[in-house]
């Protein structure tokens, strides 16, 4: 599996999703946003966390127009895969690569814990190292991360089986605890928990590590 | 030229921080705040002959994300 990691101004999660992914058996390339091209044989392309170009406007806003994006938008018009974590999800919202927006917490605090995500489907790539239903401690860090959809669109994604993951506790007034939805083709995965910060014994948890093994067993046999 | 754009979340989307500002209103004292909405304002300066339309197109494509907000241009006709 090859993996190209964005790195935009703010970013502050790209090596530890870089680092989560070569655990996992991936190669690894770091991407500047004014790249306008993906390097050649990039089967996944992960959207850090972090706070690109300072969150200004709107969290995400500026990056989904920078140079990269373009070329993340055909990767995924490809059928690439793309994982956004955190102000990556944002970035993916922002996009329109995947539905809704994240909106400031219910709380207006900035949440910073390990949650209980319950695991709602297990038919993508992303998350077949799980089984549905299963419960997972991931961490959250996040000030706006309060998913909404319309009534419409939040029925598409629970009918299409597209929400990936959701909160035991609501902790940011998400509507339908949601923290993670795929796209409609399920090759683009976006969430606000932190699986990256919970791929190595030493971060006090193991439970994202199933995601990138899953990832890279899947895309190293295609 | 200048012109305006004023952008609010949409009726129907929570605004968490309208409501801490309509609770710390009342905590003051003010009473009769039944509501608060919170947006932004966005002053552009434009050359002379940019129409509405362009400005418009600048909302949808950046300035507002129509998901979740409303926008209102205000420019001299």
């Amino acid at each position: 599996m090859k993996a190209a990691v964005v790195v935009f101004p703010g970013s502050n999660c790209d090596r530890d999703l870089a680092v989560a992914f070569r655990a996992a058996g991936a190669e690894v390339e770091m991407v500047w946003h004014k790249d306008a091209d993906l390097p050649r044989g990039v089967d996944i392309v992960g959207v850090p966390g972090g706070f690109s170009y300072g969150d200004y406007l709107r969290c995400g806003a500026i990056a989904a127009q920078s140079a990269i994006c373009g070329a993340i938008k055909a990767h995924a018009a490809r059928g690439g895969y793309v994982l956004g974590v955190c102000n990556g999800f944002q970035v993916l919202t922002e996009t329109r690569l995947l539905p809704g927006a994240l909106l400031r917490n219910a709380g207006l605090r900035y949440v910073c814990r390990t949650v209980p995500l319950r695991v709602q489907t297990s038919d993508s790539v992303f998350t077949q190292g799980y089984n549905a239903g299963d419960v997972i401690g991931i961490p959250i860090a996040h000030h706006d991360g309060n998913y909404y959809a319309d009534d419409e669109t939040l029925a598409r994604l629970t009918g299409e089986d597209r929400v990936a993951f959701t909160y035991v506790d609501n902790p940011n007034g998400s509507r339908g605890d949601i923290a993670g939805i795929l796209s409609e083709n399920r090759r683009v995965l976006g969430m606000m928990p932190h699986p990256e910060r919970a791929a190595d014994a030493g971060h006090g948890g193991t439970d994202g590590v199933a995601l990138f093994r899953a990832l890279a067993g899947a895309l190293t046999a295609a | 030229m200048k012109a305006r754009v004023t952008v609010m979340l949409k009726n129907g989307v929570l605004d968490p921080q309208g409501e801490a500002v309509r609770h710390a209103l009342g905590a003051m004292g003010f009473a009769g705040v039944q509501g608060v909405r919170q947006g932004k304002v966005i002053e552009l300066d434009l050359a002379a002959g940019t129409t509405e339309a362009q400005v418009r197109d600048m909302c949808e494509k950046l300035l507002a994300n129509t998901v979740i907000e409303s926008y209102r241009i205000e420019m001299p006709s």
